[in-house]
Protein backbone atom coordinates (compact mmCIF):
# COMPACT_ATOMS: atom_id res chain seq x y z
CA UNK A 1 0.00 0.00 0.00
CA UNK A 2 1.29 3.51 -0.74
CA UNK A 3 0.39 6.29 1.64
CA UNK A 4 0.86 10.02 1.51
CA UNK A 5 0.39 12.60 4.32
CA UNK A 6 0.14 16.46 4.42
CA UNK A 7 2.08 16.56 1.29
CA UNK A 8 2.59 19.91 0.15
CA UNK A 9 5.04 21.03 -2.55
CA UNK A 10 5.39 24.83 -4.30
CA UNK A 11 7.22 25.70 -7.65
CA UNK A 12 10.66 27.23 -6.65
CA UNK A 13 9.13 30.95 -7.39
CA UNK A 14 6.85 29.98 -4.28
CA UNK A 15 3.50 28.95 -6.33
CA UNK A 16 1.66 26.31 -3.85
CA UNK A 17 0.80 23.11 -6.19
CA UNK A 18 0.20 20.51 -3.87
CA UNK A 19 -1.71 21.82 -0.39
CA UNK A 20 -1.49 19.02 2.31
CA UNK A 21 -2.36 16.67 0.44
CA UNK A 22 -2.98 12.96 1.63
CA UNK A 23 -3.94 9.69 -0.27
CA UNK A 24 -4.14 6.05 -0.19
CA UNK A 25 -3.41 3.58 -2.60
CA UNK A 26 -4.42 -0.14 -1.72
CA UNK A 27 -2.38 -2.87 -2.87
CA UNK A 28 -3.36 -4.59 -5.77
CA UNK A 29 -5.74 -1.67 -6.99
CA UNK A 30 -6.01 0.98 -10.06
CA UNK A 31 -6.57 3.97 -9.13
CA UNK A 32 -7.38 6.79 -11.88
CA UNK A 33 -6.34 10.35 -10.43
CA UNK A 34 -8.11 12.83 -12.63
CA UNK A 35 -9.25 16.69 -12.26
CA UNK A 36 -8.53 19.95 -14.53
CA UNK A 37 -4.92 20.98 -15.91
CA UNK A 38 -2.78 23.01 -13.38
CA UNK A 39 -4.45 21.11 -10.25
CA UNK A 40 -1.29 19.48 -9.49
CA UNK A 41 -1.89 15.70 -10.72
CA UNK A 42 1.75 15.42 -12.65
CA UNK A 43 2.95 16.70 -9.54
CA UNK A 44 2.35 14.35 -7.38
CA UNK A 45 2.61 11.80 -9.78
CA UNK A 46 6.54 13.08 -10.02
CA UNK A 47 6.55 13.22 -6.27
CA UNK A 48 5.56 9.24 -5.75
CA UNK A 49 8.32 8.29 -7.84
CA UNK A 50 10.87 10.53 -6.01
CA UNK A 51 11.34 12.70 -9.76
CA UNK A 52 10.40 15.65 -7.23
CA UNK A 53 11.04 16.17 -3.37
CA UNK A 54 8.09 17.49 -1.17
CA UNK A 55 8.25 20.74 0.70
CA UNK A 56 6.72 19.13 3.65
CA UNK A 57 4.47 15.98 4.03
CA UNK A 58 5.63 12.11 4.59
CA UNK A 59 5.48 8.81 1.82
CA UNK A 60 4.87 5.33 3.31
CA UNK A 61 5.26 2.22 0.82
CA UNK A 62 4.25 -0.95 2.31
CA UNK A 63 4.72 1.29 5.84
CA UNK A 64 8.10 2.06 4.77
CA UNK A 65 9.02 5.15 4.87
CA UNK A 66 10.07 6.48 1.55
CA UNK A 67 10.12 9.67 2.36
CA UNK A 68 13.43 10.38 1.70
CA UNK A 69 14.24 7.79 -0.53
CA UNK A 70 15.67 9.12 -4.04
CA UNK A 71 14.55 8.04 -7.65
CA UNK A 72 16.40 5.41 -8.11
CA UNK A 73 16.11 4.33 -4.44
CA UNK A 74 12.56 4.06 -5.01
CA UNK A 75 12.61 2.52 -8.53
CA UNK A 76 14.63 -0.16 -6.38
CA UNK A 77 11.90 -0.70 -4.09
CA UNK A 78 9.51 -1.28 -6.84
CA UNK A 79 8.07 2.04 -7.76
CA UNK A 80 7.82 2.51 -11.76
CA UNK A 81 7.18 5.43 -13.52
CA UNK A 82 5.72 6.06 -17.07
CA UNK A 83 6.75 9.46 -18.04
CA UNK A 84 4.01 11.71 -20.06
CA UNK A 85 6.66 12.71 -22.66
CA UNK A 86 8.61 9.56 -22.89
CA UNK A 87 12.66 9.95 -23.39
CA UNK A 88 14.21 9.17 -26.71
CA UNK A 89 17.88 7.39 -26.31
CA UNK A 90 20.37 7.53 -29.63
CA UNK A 91 22.36 4.39 -30.16
CA UNK A 92 19.70 2.67 -27.11
CA UNK A 93 17.93 0.20 -28.82
CA UNK A 94 14.65 -1.23 -27.96
CA UNK A 95 15.87 -4.62 -26.74
CA UNK A 96 18.50 -2.80 -24.84
CA UNK A 97 16.08 -0.37 -23.02
CA UNK A 98 13.67 -3.15 -22.24
CA UNK A 99 16.31 -5.45 -20.63
CA UNK A 100 17.96 -2.22 -18.60
CA UNK A 101 14.54 -2.50 -17.02
CA UNK A 102 14.43 -6.03 -16.43
CA UNK A 103 17.84 -5.90 -15.26
CA UNK A 104 18.71 -9.03 -17.13
CA UNK A 105 19.34 -9.96 -21.05
CA UNK A 106 15.92 -11.45 -22.12
CA UNK A 107 15.28 -14.34 -24.92
CA UNK A 108 13.39 -13.55 -27.53
CA UNK A 109 10.15 -14.93 -26.58
CA UNK A 110 10.19 -12.93 -23.36
CA UNK A 111 10.44 -9.90 -25.43
CA UNK A 112 7.99 -10.56 -27.64
CA UNK A 113 5.47 -11.86 -24.57
CA UNK A 114 5.94 -7.86 -23.07
CA UNK A 115 5.98 -6.17 -26.46
CA UNK A 116 2.83 -8.38 -27.71
CA UNK A 117 1.27 -6.43 -24.39
CA UNK A 118 1.71 -2.86 -26.13
CA UNK A 119 0.61 -4.36 -29.36
CA UNK A 120 4.23 -4.16 -31.03
CA UNK A 121 5.52 -7.25 -32.82
CA UNK A 122 8.84 -7.68 -31.25
CA UNK A 123 10.69 -8.56 -34.58
CA UNK A 124 10.13 -5.20 -36.31
CA UNK A 125 10.53 -3.08 -33.15
CA UNK A 126 13.58 -4.86 -31.09
CA UNK A 127 16.64 -3.51 -33.24
CA UNK A 128 15.34 -0.08 -33.73
CA UNK A 129 17.33 3.05 -31.74
CA UNK A 130 14.65 4.59 -29.39
CA UNK A 131 15.10 7.68 -31.04
CA UNK A 132 13.01 10.17 -33.12
CA UNK A 133 12.21 7.89 -35.40
CA UNK A 134 9.40 6.57 -33.49
CA UNK A 135 6.41 7.90 -34.07
CA UNK A 136 4.30 9.39 -30.76
CA UNK A 137 2.34 6.53 -30.11
CA UNK A 138 5.21 4.00 -30.80
CA UNK A 139 7.48 5.31 -27.79
CA UNK A 140 4.79 5.90 -25.92
CA UNK A 141 3.91 1.90 -26.40
CA UNK A 142 7.68 1.25 -25.55
CA UNK A 143 7.66 3.60 -22.83
CA UNK A 144 4.71 1.50 -21.60
CA UNK A 145 6.88 -1.82 -22.25
CA UNK A 146 9.74 -0.73 -19.81
CA UNK A 147 7.39 -0.07 -17.03
CA UNK A 148 5.59 -3.48 -17.64
CA UNK A 149 8.88 -5.50 -17.76
CA UNK A 150 9.99 -4.35 -14.09
CA UNK A 151 7.35 -6.32 -12.33
CA UNK A 152 6.70 -3.19 -10.02
CA UNK A 153 4.63 -3.41 -6.83
CA UNK A 154 3.54 -0.01 -7.67
CA UNK A 155 3.56 1.32 -11.15
CA UNK A 156 2.60 5.20 -12.05
CA UNK A 157 1.55 6.47 -15.57
CA UNK A 158 1.65 10.33 -16.22
CA UNK A 159 -1.23 10.56 -18.56
CA UNK A 160 -0.43 8.20 -21.06
CA UNK A 161 -2.80 9.30 -23.40
CA UNK A 162 -0.57 12.24 -24.29
CA UNK A 163 0.60 13.31 -27.52
CA UNK A 164 -0.61 10.01 -29.53
CA UNK A 165 -3.17 10.32 -32.24
CA UNK A 166 -6.54 8.58 -32.16
CA UNK A 167 -5.92 5.08 -33.88
CA UNK A 168 -3.23 4.81 -31.27
CA UNK A 169 -5.65 5.99 -28.44
CA UNK A 170 -7.86 3.04 -29.12
CA UNK A 171 -4.97 0.55 -29.09
CA UNK A 172 -3.86 1.91 -25.68
CA UNK A 173 -6.93 1.59 -24.15
CA UNK A 174 -7.20 -2.26 -24.70
CA UNK A 175 -3.63 -1.98 -23.71
CA UNK A 176 -4.67 -0.94 -20.41
CA UNK A 177 -7.75 -3.13 -20.39
CA UNK A 178 -5.62 -6.05 -20.31
CA UNK A 179 -3.03 -4.90 -17.83
CA UNK A 180 -6.10 -4.19 -15.76
CA UNK A 181 -6.87 -7.98 -16.16
CA UNK A 182 -3.88 -9.21 -15.24
CA UNK A 183 -2.97 -6.35 -12.62
CA UNK A 184 0.16 -7.35 -11.00
CA UNK A 185 0.78 -4.79 -8.01
CA UNK A 186 -1.32 -1.43 -7.88
CA UNK A 187 -1.21 1.22 -10.61
CA UNK A 188 -1.82 4.76 -10.41
CA UNK A 189 -2.92 6.42 -14.07
CA UNK A 190 -2.53 10.42 -14.57
CA UNK A 191 -5.55 10.60 -17.10
CA UNK A 192 -8.20 13.04 -18.14
CA UNK A 193 -9.81 10.02 -20.43
CA UNK A 194 -13.55 8.49 -19.62
CA UNK A 195 -12.62 5.31 -21.19
CA UNK A 196 -9.55 4.90 -18.94
CA UNK A 197 -11.41 6.30 -15.95
CA UNK A 198 -14.10 3.02 -16.73
CA UNK A 199 -11.39 0.33 -15.31
CA UNK A 200 -10.45 2.10 -12.48
CA UNK A 201 -11.21 0.54 -9.33
CA UNK A 202 -11.25 3.98 -7.64
CA UNK A 203 -11.18 7.52 -9.03
CA UNK A 204 -9.82 10.68 -6.90
CA UNK A 205 -10.29 14.13 -8.26
CA UNK A 206 -7.36 16.28 -7.30
CA UNK A 207 -7.80 19.87 -7.96
CA UNK A 208 -6.34 23.10 -6.55
CA UNK A 209 -3.18 20.95 -5.12
CA UNK A 210 -5.68 18.68 -2.76
CA UNK A 211 -8.27 15.72 -3.12
CA UNK A 212 -11.61 17.10 -3.78
CA UNK A 213 -13.13 13.49 -4.20
CA UNK A 214 -12.55 9.87 -4.22
CA UNK A 215 -14.68 7.05 -4.32
CA UNK A 216 -15.07 3.67 -6.52
CA UNK A 217 -15.40 4.25 -10.19
CA UNK A 218 -18.90 4.05 -10.76
CA UNK A 219 -20.28 6.40 -8.32
CA UNK A 220 -17.47 8.86 -9.18
CA UNK A 221 -18.76 8.18 -13.10
CA UNK A 222 -21.78 8.95 -12.12
CA UNK A 223 -20.92 12.01 -10.33
CA UNK A 224 -18.73 13.61 -13.00
CA UNK A 225 -21.33 13.12 -15.26
CA UNK A 226 -24.31 14.99 -14.03
CA UNK A 227 -22.38 17.73 -12.08
CA UNK A 228 -21.04 21.05 -13.24
CA UNK A 229 -18.18 23.52 -12.10
CA UNK A 230 -14.75 21.79 -11.31
CA UNK A 231 -15.39 18.26 -11.69
CA UNK A 232 -16.86 18.84 -14.87
CA UNK A 233 -14.10 19.78 -16.51
CA UNK A 234 -12.48 16.53 -15.48
CA UNK A 235 -12.47 14.22 -17.90
CA UNK A 236 -13.18 14.20 -21.64
CA UNK A 237 -15.72 12.22 -23.77
CA UNK A 238 -13.88 10.32 -26.24
CA UNK A 239 -15.55 11.62 -29.03
CA UNK A 240 -13.92 14.89 -28.04
CA UNK A 241 -10.42 13.32 -27.82
CA UNK B 1 54.86 -10.94 -31.40
CA UNK B 2 55.16 -10.24 -27.79
CA UNK B 3 52.56 -10.54 -25.41
CA UNK B 4 51.12 -6.68 -25.28
CA UNK B 5 50.88 -7.01 -29.35
CA UNK B 6 49.28 -10.03 -28.79
CA UNK B 7 46.75 -7.67 -26.00
CA UNK B 8 46.18 -4.71 -28.67
CA UNK B 9 45.43 -7.74 -31.72
CA UNK B 10 42.93 -8.71 -29.49
CA UNK B 11 41.22 -5.27 -29.10
CA UNK B 12 41.52 -3.88 -32.01
CA UNK B 13 40.88 -6.59 -34.39
CA UNK B 14 39.43 -10.39 -34.38
CA UNK B 15 42.45 -11.46 -33.57
CA UNK B 16 41.85 -14.98 -31.29
CA UNK B 17 45.41 -16.14 -31.68
CA UNK B 18 45.18 -16.17 -36.07
CA UNK B 19 43.06 -14.71 -38.54
CA UNK B 20 40.52 -15.43 -41.15
CA UNK B 21 42.14 -15.36 -44.17
CA UNK B 22 44.98 -12.40 -45.63
CA UNK B 23 46.88 -10.51 -43.00
CA UNK B 24 49.38 -8.20 -41.94
CA UNK B 25 50.60 -7.38 -38.64
CA UNK B 26 52.89 -4.62 -38.06
CA UNK B 27 54.71 -4.48 -34.47
CA UNK B 28 56.57 -1.09 -33.93
CA UNK B 29 57.18 -0.22 -38.20
CA UNK B 30 58.07 -3.92 -38.81
CA UNK B 31 56.32 -7.01 -40.00
CA UNK B 32 55.42 -9.40 -37.07
CA UNK B 33 53.37 -11.77 -39.80
CA UNK B 34 52.11 -12.16 -43.16
CA UNK B 35 49.66 -14.33 -45.25
CA UNK B 36 48.32 -13.50 -48.59
CA UNK B 37 45.10 -15.72 -49.79
CA UNK B 38 44.67 -16.76 -53.18
CA UNK B 39 42.77 -13.59 -54.13
CA UNK B 40 43.85 -11.04 -52.02
CA UNK B 41 47.91 -10.34 -52.22
CA UNK B 42 50.01 -8.27 -49.42
CA UNK B 43 53.05 -7.07 -51.06
CA UNK B 44 55.65 -4.82 -49.54
CA UNK B 45 55.38 -0.68 -51.38
CA UNK B 46 58.49 -0.12 -53.23
CA UNK B 47 58.64 3.49 -53.11
CA UNK B 48 57.72 3.73 -48.94
CA UNK B 49 57.00 1.89 -46.03
CA UNK B 50 54.00 0.00 -46.32
CA UNK B 51 51.77 -2.47 -48.34
CA UNK B 52 50.02 -2.69 -51.41
CA UNK B 53 47.37 -4.93 -51.27
CA UNK B 54 45.77 -6.17 -54.29
CA UNK B 55 42.12 -7.75 -54.18
CA UNK B 56 40.86 -9.78 -57.68
CA UNK B 57 37.87 -8.12 -58.60
CA UNK B 58 34.80 -10.50 -57.46
CA UNK B 59 36.73 -11.89 -54.73
CA UNK B 60 33.41 -12.52 -52.17
CA UNK B 61 33.27 -12.76 -48.69
CA UNK B 62 36.84 -12.62 -47.69
CA UNK B 63 38.49 -10.34 -45.25
CA UNK B 64 42.02 -9.01 -44.70
CA UNK B 65 43.25 -7.78 -41.74
CA UNK B 66 46.63 -5.13 -41.41
CA UNK B 67 46.50 -4.45 -37.64
CA UNK B 68 49.51 -1.82 -36.03
CA UNK B 69 50.90 -1.84 -32.71
CA UNK B 70 53.45 0.16 -31.37
CA UNK B 71 54.11 -0.85 -27.92
CA UNK B 72 56.65 1.21 -26.26
CA UNK B 73 57.22 4.83 -26.14
CA UNK B 74 60.00 6.91 -28.36
CA UNK B 75 58.43 4.54 -31.54
CA UNK B 76 57.56 6.78 -34.77
CA UNK B 77 55.83 4.70 -36.75
CA UNK B 78 54.70 5.84 -40.40
CA UNK B 79 53.49 3.89 -43.00
CA UNK B 80 51.73 3.71 -46.49
CA UNK B 81 48.99 1.28 -47.47
CA UNK B 82 48.06 0.85 -50.15
CA UNK B 83 44.38 -0.85 -51.24
CA UNK B 84 43.52 -2.11 -54.90
CA UNK B 85 39.92 -3.47 -55.15
CA UNK B 86 39.04 -5.39 -57.99
CA UNK B 87 35.81 -4.99 -59.98
CA UNK B 88 33.20 -6.44 -58.33
CA UNK B 89 34.30 -7.68 -55.03
CA UNK B 90 32.74 -7.87 -52.12
CA UNK B 91 35.56 -7.82 -48.74
CA UNK B 92 35.62 -6.95 -45.62
CA UNK B 93 39.21 -5.02 -44.18
CA UNK B 94 39.91 -4.52 -40.90
CA UNK B 95 42.64 -1.87 -40.08
CA UNK B 96 43.19 -1.40 -36.13
CA UNK B 97 46.12 0.51 -34.42
CA UNK B 98 47.19 0.32 -31.15
CA UNK B 99 49.38 2.12 -28.75
CA UNK B 100 50.81 0.96 -25.58
CA UNK B 101 53.54 2.90 -24.13
CA UNK B 102 55.03 2.63 -20.35
CA UNK B 103 57.54 5.05 -20.36
CA UNK B 104 57.36 8.98 -20.31
CA UNK B 105 58.65 9.11 -23.98
CA UNK B 106 55.93 9.33 -26.87
CA UNK B 107 54.39 6.75 -29.62
CA UNK B 108 53.10 7.60 -32.65
CA UNK B 109 51.33 6.09 -35.65
CA UNK B 110 50.39 7.58 -38.66
CA UNK B 111 48.54 5.21 -40.67
CA UNK B 112 48.16 6.84 -44.58
CA UNK B 113 45.72 4.30 -46.51
CA UNK B 114 44.58 4.64 -50.36
CA UNK B 115 41.81 2.81 -51.14
CA UNK B 116 40.90 2.82 -54.83
CA UNK B 117 37.56 0.61 -55.32
CA UNK B 118 36.74 -0.46 -59.13
CA UNK B 119 33.31 -0.29 -60.40
CA UNK B 120 30.57 -3.01 -58.32
CA UNK B 121 32.67 -3.17 -55.97
CA UNK B 122 31.66 -3.23 -51.65
CA UNK B 123 33.99 -2.53 -49.24
CA UNK B 124 33.28 -2.45 -45.25
CA UNK B 125 36.26 -1.27 -43.44
CA UNK B 126 36.46 -1.37 -39.88
CA UNK B 127 39.17 0.91 -38.06
CA UNK B 128 39.55 0.89 -33.81
CA UNK B 129 42.38 2.75 -32.47
CA UNK B 130 43.06 2.16 -28.53
CA UNK B 131 45.77 3.60 -26.38
CA UNK B 132 47.06 2.20 -23.50
CA UNK B 133 49.60 1.50 -20.67
CA UNK B 134 50.65 3.81 -18.14
CA UNK B 135 53.57 5.45 -19.00
CA UNK B 136 52.90 9.60 -19.05
CA UNK B 137 54.37 9.60 -22.95
CA UNK B 138 52.37 11.12 -25.07
CA UNK B 139 49.88 8.47 -27.80
CA UNK B 140 49.75 9.74 -31.03
CA UNK B 141 47.18 8.37 -33.73
CA UNK B 142 46.72 10.15 -37.12
CA UNK B 143 45.56 8.61 -39.67
CA UNK B 144 44.50 9.79 -43.37
CA UNK B 145 42.28 7.58 -45.49
CA UNK B 146 41.94 8.83 -48.99
CA UNK B 147 39.28 7.25 -51.66
CA UNK B 148 38.65 7.01 -54.79
CA UNK B 149 35.56 5.12 -55.68
CA UNK B 150 34.39 4.08 -59.11
CA UNK B 151 31.32 3.83 -60.75
CA UNK B 152 28.46 1.75 -58.69
CA UNK B 153 30.94 0.92 -55.83
CA UNK B 154 30.10 0.99 -52.18
CA UNK B 155 31.95 2.09 -48.84
CA UNK B 156 30.86 1.50 -45.16
CA UNK B 157 33.60 2.90 -42.90
CA UNK B 158 33.66 2.31 -39.40
CA UNK B 159 36.04 3.96 -37.42
CA UNK B 160 36.16 4.17 -33.38
CA UNK B 161 38.60 5.60 -31.15
CA UNK B 162 37.11 5.57 -27.55
CA UNK B 163 39.82 7.06 -25.31
CA UNK B 164 43.65 6.62 -24.20
CA UNK B 165 44.55 8.09 -27.36
CA UNK B 166 46.24 11.63 -26.19
CA UNK B 167 46.46 13.48 -29.54
CA UNK B 168 44.69 12.48 -33.08
CA UNK B 169 44.36 14.13 -36.49
CA UNK B 170 41.82 12.28 -38.33
CA UNK B 171 41.77 13.18 -42.33
CA UNK B 172 39.04 11.37 -44.60
CA UNK B 173 38.97 12.28 -48.48
CA UNK B 174 37.08 10.85 -51.21
CA UNK B 175 36.19 11.13 -54.09
CA UNK B 176 32.82 9.27 -55.59
CA UNK B 177 31.88 8.49 -59.21
CA UNK B 178 28.42 7.80 -60.48
CA UNK B 179 25.78 5.85 -58.01
CA UNK B 180 28.71 5.54 -55.81
CA UNK B 181 27.78 4.98 -52.40
CA UNK B 182 30.07 6.08 -49.22
CA UNK B 183 28.87 5.18 -45.37
CA UNK B 184 30.56 6.66 -43.02
CA UNK B 185 30.27 6.02 -38.91
CA UNK B 186 32.74 7.52 -37.08
CA UNK B 187 32.51 7.57 -33.18
CA UNK B 188 35.46 9.15 -30.82
CA UNK B 189 35.78 10.07 -27.28
CA UNK B 190 38.34 12.02 -25.33
CA UNK B 191 39.15 12.43 -21.80
CA UNK B 192 41.51 13.80 -19.37
CA UNK B 193 43.31 15.91 -21.66
CA UNK B 194 42.67 14.62 -24.83
CA UNK B 195 42.55 16.38 -28.28
CA UNK B 196 40.79 14.71 -31.23
CA UNK B 197 41.06 16.46 -34.57
CA UNK B 198 38.48 15.37 -37.39
CA UNK B 199 38.54 16.27 -41.11
CA UNK B 200 36.35 15.03 -43.96
CA UNK B 201 36.63 16.49 -47.41
CA UNK B 202 33.96 14.51 -49.67
CA UNK B 203 33.75 14.91 -53.49
CA UNK B 204 30.66 13.81 -55.36
CA UNK B 205 31.25 13.72 -58.69
CA UNK B 206 28.63 11.18 -60.33
CA UNK B 207 25.51 11.36 -61.25
CA UNK B 208 23.51 9.32 -58.55
CA UNK B 209 26.63 9.33 -56.06
CA UNK B 210 25.97 9.52 -52.27
CA UNK B 211 27.34 10.11 -49.22
CA UNK B 212 26.11 9.62 -45.26
CA UNK B 213 28.14 10.59 -42.64
CA UNK B 214 27.70 9.54 -39.33
CA UNK B 215 30.07 11.73 -36.20
CA UNK B 216 29.32 10.71 -32.88
CA UNK B 217 31.80 11.86 -30.21
CA UNK B 218 32.02 12.35 -26.51
CA UNK B 219 34.19 14.94 -24.48
CA UNK B 220 35.00 14.36 -20.61
CA UNK B 221 37.33 16.00 -18.62
CA UNK B 222 39.17 18.98 -20.06
CA UNK B 223 39.59 17.05 -24.06
CA UNK B 224 38.91 18.92 -26.95
CA UNK B 225 37.53 17.96 -30.16
CA UNK B 226 37.36 19.32 -33.28
CA UNK B 227 35.21 18.37 -36.21
CA UNK B 228 35.26 19.83 -39.69
CA UNK B 229 33.60 18.45 -42.44
CA UNK B 230 33.62 19.63 -46.20
CA UNK B 231 30.73 17.62 -48.41
CA UNK B 232 30.54 19.17 -52.14
CA UNK B 233 27.69 17.70 -54.70
CA UNK B 234 29.80 18.69 -58.20
CA UNK B 235 26.53 16.74 -59.82
CA UNK B 236 22.38 15.04 -59.42
CA UNK B 237 23.64 13.90 -55.92
CA UNK B 238 22.41 12.96 -52.32
CA UNK B 239 24.67 14.18 -49.27
CA UNK B 240 23.83 13.55 -45.27
CA UNK B 241 26.28 14.49 -42.79
CA UNK B 242 25.23 14.80 -38.99
CA UNK B 243 27.49 15.29 -36.37
CA UNK B 244 26.15 14.73 -32.59
CA UNK B 245 28.14 15.66 -29.39
CA UNK B 246 27.84 15.00 -25.66
CA UNK B 247 29.93 17.20 -23.35
CA UNK B 248 30.82 16.67 -19.92
CA UNK B 249 32.82 17.91 -17.20
CA UNK B 250 35.18 20.65 -18.88
CA UNK B 251 34.67 18.67 -22.44
CA UNK B 252 34.68 20.98 -25.33
CA UNK B 253 33.74 20.50 -29.03
CA UNK B 254 34.37 22.39 -32.03
CA UNK B 255 31.29 21.37 -35.19
CA UNK B 256 32.22 23.24 -38.87
CA UNK B 257 30.30 21.42 -40.95
CA UNK B 258 30.45 22.84 -44.44
CA UNK B 259 28.01 21.86 -47.93
CA UNK B 260 28.74 22.80 -51.21
CA UNK B 261 26.00 22.38 -53.75
CA UNK B 262 27.85 22.99 -57.24
CA UNK B 263 24.99 21.73 -59.16
CA UNK B 264 21.27 22.13 -58.99
CA UNK B 265 20.50 18.81 -58.29
CA UNK B 266 23.05 18.23 -55.33
CA UNK B 267 20.54 17.62 -52.35
CA UNK B 268 22.82 18.11 -48.93
CA UNK B 269 21.59 18.38 -45.54
CA UNK B 270 23.90 18.57 -42.37
CA UNK B 271 22.72 18.15 -39.28
CA UNK B 272 24.54 19.30 -35.61
CA UNK B 273 24.11 19.20 -32.13
CA UNK B 274 26.32 19.31 -29.08
CA UNK B 275 25.33 19.20 -25.63
CA UNK B 276 25.67 17.71 -22.01
CA UNK B 277 22.95 14.71 -21.40
CA UNK B 278 19.79 15.29 -21.28
CA UNK B 279 18.49 15.24 -17.28
CA UNK B 280 15.60 13.83 -18.99
CA UNK B 281 17.69 10.70 -19.95
CA UNK B 282 19.62 10.45 -16.60
CA UNK B 283 16.00 10.51 -14.41
CA UNK B 284 14.29 7.83 -16.75
CA UNK B 285 17.05 5.21 -16.49
CA UNK B 286 17.04 6.48 -12.60
CA UNK B 287 13.45 5.23 -12.38
CA UNK B 288 14.40 1.63 -13.96
CA UNK B 289 16.70 1.65 -10.93
CA UNK B 290 20.61 2.57 -11.95
CA UNK B 291 22.34 5.35 -10.10
CA UNK B 292 23.04 8.91 -11.57
CA UNK B 293 26.83 7.61 -12.53
CA UNK B 294 25.78 3.90 -14.39
CA UNK B 295 22.85 5.79 -16.14
CA UNK B 296 25.38 8.75 -17.74
CA UNK B 297 27.54 5.44 -18.17
CA UNK B 298 24.70 3.55 -20.44
CA UNK B 299 23.97 6.60 -22.29
CA UNK B 300 27.35 7.17 -23.46
CA UNK B 301 28.10 3.13 -24.26
CA UNK B 302 24.70 3.75 -26.25
CA UNK B 303 25.33 6.65 -27.76
CA UNK B 304 28.54 5.38 -28.80
CA UNK B 305 27.67 1.91 -30.01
Amino acid sequence: MLRLENISWSTPDGVGVLKDLSLEVPDGKLIVITGPNGGGKTTLAKIIAGLYQQDSGKIFLNDQDITNLNVTDRARLGISFAFQQPVRFKGISVRKLIELAAGHPMPMDQLCDILSKVGLCAEEYINREVNATLSGGEIKRIEIATVLARHSVLTVFDEPEAGIDLWSFANLIKTFEEIRKNLNGSIVIISHQERILRIADEILIVADGTVKAQGASDDMMSKLECSSGVTAKCFKQEELF
Amino acid sequence: MNEITKDLLREISEWDGGFKGAYNIRENGQCAGRVSSENIKIENKKDAPGLAIFINPGTKGETVSIPACVTQGGVDDLVYNDFFVGENADVIIVAGCGIHTETGEPARHNGIHRFFLGKGSKVKYLEKHVGKGHGTGLRFIDPVTEVEMEADSQLEMDTAQIGGVDRTTRVTKAKLAENAKLLIRERILTEKDQTAKTEFEVEMNGNGSGVDLISRSVARDNSHQAYHSVIIGNAPCTGHSECDAIISENGKVDAAPELHARDNDAALIHEAAIGKIAGEQILKLRTLGMTEEEAEATIIDGFLS
